[in-house]
């Protein structure tokens, strides 16, 4: 809907944490009953570990932006509280490892609470977490377990691949009467790009083709992307025609875009930075064959990392983070069926 | 440095080989960073050397700890080979965890390194279940859980505190009390009015220490370690210290009151400890130069060793998820 004029001025990027930065001010000046709670995220303690919540406290006060104790439970069972009530709270849990501390609260609270009180209450909750590989802080510092929430029913999970969908999508997911696990990448926040339309929301469950092909459908997401596109523009130097789609909605996920090229393309690959056996890969796969069985030209491949914990040793986590060169093998074997066919 | 009573003059020079060697350790640390060398990332223990080194020189080899992310002290003081753990920062193959686990996770059995956790508060339940092991053998050996100021907020420090008096488990649990929490401020977190007021609701003991002061430090860790190992139960030790270079190496503090730190760094536990010793009698400043120039000597080799050792195989990544290896 929106258009791109050749005329306009040429816009000024802006980075992954201040487009997030924006959604907060944007959302929280537009409505009293946003708050923002979590470790460090108050200017006194520098606005949040990277900087996304900086100047939230100054500007809305120090009950509406507040940093809490180390207490992830406490942090994610008072912002449910605060929800039910009304409240519009965005809980920052700084790294997604530690939302194991807090998963009584979001597995059996926050996802459930709607659907056990038969619709009485609901949780209106963002938990923005960030997490990746890539900077060797080892085991414990950088897992995605998008599919464990995914997989709990009652939870949304989003993951934004561009400082403009970020802001989009932060937006929608504050707006959303439910529970939203908005994950952020960590290498992420050190990327630029095209500026975000002012209050402008992406609708949570739609997915955004990045660029269109014909021969095979890649579903990305996050960290993925950009390595996708990557591949598809090798590829596309070969002849193959590569079309490039970004989740943005991990759950629910957008079926209809997904299936609707894969029923023109005939094959599909999904990469996702998570470790691959039982990941979003798997689901989607699984729907895929389940759904276009008979038009398939060969058998969906799944890029992921290695079933293992994430690795110090810098050439141990080269190997165990996918990119490119992995996404381009499994387009490539997806048509090497093309013979068979 | 006044509280007595003074221990044996060779635990005296032991806590000042501890100290100086973790202070050191330290420096060489920053610099490999700043280097490029060895890239890592580095929550500095500097000016938090005393309390580990008074807790180890009562423990003997077999006891174990669990500790955190920034804990290389604490790892030093029990007496992890130098080569080894500088071979786990670089990420070789060499180190303690084959480069699996690196400065966040070293684990050395061997000198009762047992856990390393990059998870505030997950020090404490671990430990306790150490304990409970040297409980039912009826071994004697006690177990040490170290970890920070604002890891006393998180349910897992209530929920361990309680097991163990409940179980009067041999544990002691070590609160190296910096007063930042990453950027935030102890008063604005945390509602007791000293951490050690906390053991009060769990039934043990809560002693709050100078954990800047060997000698203080060394008392209050003695009897804590004694009546562990007696069966007496577990002990929450408050020890009052400072971190001098921020949350993680590169922090530009700007969230503490540059006199704070100052005031700290002054007031430095190593070199004072240092003059003490030489004006009490206890060494000659030739003497400690000489295990100075010793202890610099073998950081350096372990250093050189480290960064000359092999990487580990990527075959590796198959390796010690579970027993048995994943096939390819
Ligand atoms: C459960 C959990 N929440 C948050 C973090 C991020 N984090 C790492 S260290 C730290 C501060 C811990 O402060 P303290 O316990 O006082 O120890 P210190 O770092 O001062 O030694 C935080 C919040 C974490 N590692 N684990
Ligand atoms: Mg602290």
């Amino acid at each position: 809907m929106t258009t791109e004029t050749a005329s306009k001025p040429a816009v000024k990027k802006v980075g992954m944490i201040q487009a997030l930065n924006m959604a907060l001010h944007e959302a929280m000046s537009k409505d009293d009953s946003v708050i923002v709670i979590g470790e460090d995220v108050a200017d006194p303690e520098e606005g949040g570990i990277v900087g996304v919540t900086k100047g939230l406290s100054t500007a809305y006060g120090d009950l509406r932006c507040r940093s809490t104790p180390i207490s992830e439970q406490a942090i994610v069972g008072a912002a449910i509280g605060a929800a039910i009530m009304g409240m519009k709270p965005i809980a920052e849990i700084m790294l997604m490892n530690f939302t194991t501390v807090a998963m009584d609260m979001i597995v059996n609270h926050a996802a459930k609470l709607r659907f056990m009180s038969g619709g009485q209450t609901n949780v209106p909750l963002v938990i923005r977490t960030a997490t990746g590989a890539g900077l060797s802080v080892g085991g414990q510092h950088a897992d995605y377990y998008e599919a464990w929430f995914a997989h709990t029913p009652g939870i949304k999970v989003v993951m934004a691949s561009t400082p403009a969908d970020a802001y989009g999508l932060l937006l929608s997911a504050i707006d959303d009467p439910d529970p939203v696990i908005f994950v952020e990448n960590t290498l992420l926040y050190f990327t630029q790009g095209e500026p975000p339309e002012p209050g402008k929301r992406i609708p949570l469950g739609l997915a955004k083709v990045v660029k269109p092909g014909s021969d095979v459908t890649l579903v990305c997401y996050g960290s993925h992307v950009a390595p996708s596109l990557a591949a598809a523009g090798k590829l596309e130097a070969d002849g193959i025609s590569v079309e490039v789609i970004d989740l943005r909605t991990i759950s629910p996920w957008d079926k209809k875009t997904v299936l609707a090229s894969v029923a023109k393309t005939g094959r599909a690959v999904i990469t996702h930075e998570a470790v691959k056996p039982f990941g979003v890969g798997a689901e989607i796969s699984s729907v895929i064959h389940e759904e276009l069985f008979d038009q398939l030209k060969g058998p969906v491949q799944r890029v992921g990392a290695p079933y293992c914990p994430v690795p110090y040793s810098k050439p141990l986590e080269v190997a165990f983070m996918q990119g490119a060169d992995a996404i381009e093998a499994a387009v490539r074997k997806t048509l090497q069926a093309r013979a068979v066919a | 440095m006044n509280s007595a009573p003074t221990p044996d003059r060779a635990i005296l020079v032991d806590m000042y080989r501890k100290m100086t060697t973790i202070k050191q350790n330290d420096e060489k640390s920053r610099a490999i960073i700043l280097s490029g060398k060895i890239p890592m990332v580095y929550y500095s223990p500097r000016g938090q050397e005393c309390i580990p080194a008074a807790v180890s020189v009562n423990l003997t080899p077999e006891d174990n700890i669990c500790t955190i992310y920034r804990g290389t002290h604490d790892m030093i003081a029990k007496g992890v080979p130098l080569k080894d753990l500088w071979a786990e920062l670089a990420g070789r193959a060499t180190g303690t965890c084959k480069g699996k686990g690196g400065p966040m996770h070293i684990t050395h059995p061997a000198s009762g390194v047992l856990v390393t956790t990059g998870i505030v508060g997950s020090s404490l339940p671990i430990a306790n279940g150490v304990a409970l092991a040297s409980q039912i053998r009826g071994d004697k050996r006690v177990a040490v859980a170290y970890f920070g100021d604002a890891a006393s907020n998180i349910g897992a420090f209530h929920e361990a505190l309680n097991m163990a008096a409940v179980w009067k488990l041999p544990v002691i649990f070590v609160c190296q009390n910096n007063l930042y929490g990453e950027h935030t401020k102890y008063e604005k977190t945390t509602a007791a009015r000293q951490i050690a007021d906390r053991g009060a609701a769990y039934s043990m003991p809560g002693i709050r220490v100078d954990g800047n002061d060997p000698i203080a430090m060394y008392n209050v860790a003695k009897t804590a370690i004694d009546r562990a190992r007696a069966g007496e139960g577990p002990t929450l030790i408050e020890a009052m210290t400072f971190r001098f270079y921020g949350h993680v190496f590169g922090d530009a503090d700007k969230y503490m009151d540059p006199g704070e730190k100052k005031a700290a760094m002054a007031a430095d536990p190593v070199p004072r400890y240092r003059q003490w010793l030489i004006d009490n009698g206890h060494i000659t400043a030739g003497e400690l130069e000489t295990m100075e120039q010793q202890i610099d000597a073998e950081l350096t080799e372990a250093i050189e060793a480290a960064i000359a050792a092999p990487w580990p195989e990527v075959s590796e990544l198959r390796k010690d998820v579970f027993a048995e290896e994943i096939a390819a």
